[in-house]
């Protein structure tokens, strides 16, 4: 479990970025908290950097879009899910729980 | 329609080829391509392929389950050698000859090369096979490179050289690189990327020959250097005499209408089209860099993957029903620094920085004229930018139509 911020630093719209490896984003769409991994999945770019409407993000460089619910692209040029992570909220303070990858140990 | 050909077989024509199927095009798909291998994206060669930190198989565009959807026929490591003067017919480098009826022109654009460029360790970069030669060069141990031309591709060349641990030095012809794109004050900013990154720039002095080792008959003026021994030096036109082992042309690209000149297409620096991408023939349109969409042809990442949408659809009702209505947009990577660009420059046109600072950090410039804003440039300020260019999109679309 990562502690990301408090979650009045985390307005709606907003977004940051974990400097983990791999880097985490955390976004609040409207309220609801997601996090995705940071680095789109097409190239070089940060995800907590685009431009958040709904539960989609569209990444800064070739404007792919990622749903963040699923992780899932919805348009190219990415083809392939970013990972997503459980975020969580406690006495105002919000969590990562990291998706381990599937296939390594734990 | 029961045949469509798309003639070159990268971005915009892989771009082409989705939105055929996209747009409901179910018949017989035909696409010719050059090169020998499956498309694949250019904008990493000059960076983190060229450094190591992309590998072939992150340049592809499309995958095995893509390519199967498309069902198309792919005719690959050919070229096409012209198009009949109906349209309807395009003639192959092997004999062969395709009938259809509708063609999409994806045939970008190839490097501008040098006279006597034909010297070992002379190299353009526009394909795959350019950038496999280079990488393989470059990790036989430091090398001093020249990289001659200082616009983008030749500054991210340079970059990546540097990032390797060459000894790099830009020549550029102009008192300045990049000014035509970026105007003079934010060319400036740019320029000094280089001294930061470690590379040399050397400007206001042209390039008047390379210089050959043995082999080659020691120095020979470079037009008349026929592709023996190895490169040495390059000798610029104020006569100074730069040693090189690695020299790299990176000035400009032409684009790719040689094999149109039998038809009866306008051709002129790109294939004449109207707004719409739609060519004198209403079934044959063109797209990418090798278009010259409303009188402009550009040559970026986005252009291509943008207006074959509106290309297609315009193929596909026969006449044009949508002008390609898009804000021009592109990026550049360098010396670890992000450089984002949007909207029309004109020159005269006044800039200022709205965020951060020239001098450190990134910064958001946004150029304007009576008042609104024209263009924007980021450096490292992704967020801004992505508001500043939509701003630019919707005054765009509210405007009169705009052009690629
Ligand atoms: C090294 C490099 C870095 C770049 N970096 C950036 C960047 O950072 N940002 C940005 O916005 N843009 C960048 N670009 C530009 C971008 O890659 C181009 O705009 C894009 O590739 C254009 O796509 P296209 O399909 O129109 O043409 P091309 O990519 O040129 O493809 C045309 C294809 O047609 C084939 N062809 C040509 N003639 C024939 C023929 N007669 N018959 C059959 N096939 C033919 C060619 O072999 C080629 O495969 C870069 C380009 C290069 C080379
Ligand atoms: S890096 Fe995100 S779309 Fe290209």
């Amino acid at each position: 479990m990562i502690t990301v911020c408090r979650l009045e630093d985390l307005p709606m719209g907003e977004s940051v970025r974990i400097d983990t490896t791999p880097p985490i984003a955390v976004f609040n769409a409207d309220g609801e908290l997601y996090a995705v991994d940071d680095t789109c999945t097409h190239q070089d770019a940060s995800l907590s950097e685009g431009w958040l409407e709904g539960c989609l993000v569209e990444c800064p460089l070739h404007a792919a879009s990622f749903d963040l619910r699923t992780g899932k692209p919805t348009c190219l040029p990415a083809r392939r899910p970013v990972r997503t992570h459980r975020v969580s909220v406690e006495d105002g303070v919000v969590h990562v729980h990291l998706t381990i990858e599937e296939g390594t140990a734990a | 329609m029961r045949t469509v050909t798309v003639v070159g077989a990268s971005l915009s024509g892989v771009y082409a080829a989705r939105e055929l199927r996209a747009q409901g095009f179910d018949g017989r798909l035909v696409i010719v391509g050059e090169e020998p291998h499956h498309p694949y994206d250019r904008p990493p060669l000059s960076k983190d392929f060229l450094t190591g930190k992309a590998d072939e198989e992150q340049l592809a565009l499309t995958d095995s389950e893509e390519v199967a959807e498309l069902d198309a026929e792919w005719l690959l490591g050919v070229r096409a050698r012209g198009l009949d003067a109906r349209g309807r017919t395009v003639l192959l480098g092997d004999g062969r000859t395709v009938s259809t009826d509708g063609v999409v022109i994806a045939t970008g654009a190839s490097a501008r090369r040098l006279p006597g460029d034909a010297l070992t360790g002379v190299h353009t970069l526009r394909t795959l096979d350019d950038a496999r030669a280079l990488r393989d060069e470059l990790s036989d141990g430091p090398r001093r490179v020249v990289v001659i031309g200082g616009g983008f591709i030749g500054a991210e060349t340079a970059s990546s050289c540097t990032a390797l641990g060459h000894d790099v030095t830009v020549v550029e012809a102009a008192p300045l690189p990049l000014v035509p794109q970026l105007g003079p004050e934010m060319a400036a900013v740019c320029a000094t990327l280089h001294r930061r990154g470690g590379a040399a720039l050397v400007t206001g002095t042209g390039v008047a020959r390379l210089h050959a080792g043995a082999g080659a008959g020691g120095v020979t003026g470079a037009t008349r250097v026929t592709g023996v021994g190895g490169v040495t030096g390059v000798e610029l036109s104020d006569g100074r005499l730069l040693p090189a082992d690695t020299v790299i042309v990176g000035i400009g690209a032409t684009p790719n209408t040689g094999w149109l000149a039998g038809s009866t297409l306008g051709l002129h620096d790109g294939v004449l089209c109207d707004d719409g991408c739609a060519t004198g023939l209403p079934q044959v349109v063109a797209v990418g860099d090798v278009a010259r969409v409303g009188g402009r042809r550009v040559e970026h990442w986005t252009s291509a993957t943008e207006q074959p949408r509106v290309a297609v659809r315009n193929l596909l009702a026969g006449r044009t029903v949508e002008p390609v209505r898009s804000v021009p947009y592109f990026w550049s990577d360098q010396y670890g620094a992000r450089i984002q660009f949007a909207g029309r420059r004109n020159d005269g046109d006044t800039v200022r920085v709205t965020e951060g600072a020239l001098a450190e950090g990134g910064f958001l410039a946004v150029y304007e004229r009576d008042g609104r804003a024209t263009a924007v440039l980021s450096v490292d300020r992704p967020r801004p930018f992505m508001r500043a260019r939509r701003a630019l999109m919707r005054t765009a679309s509210e405007a009169e139509p705009a052009v690629p």
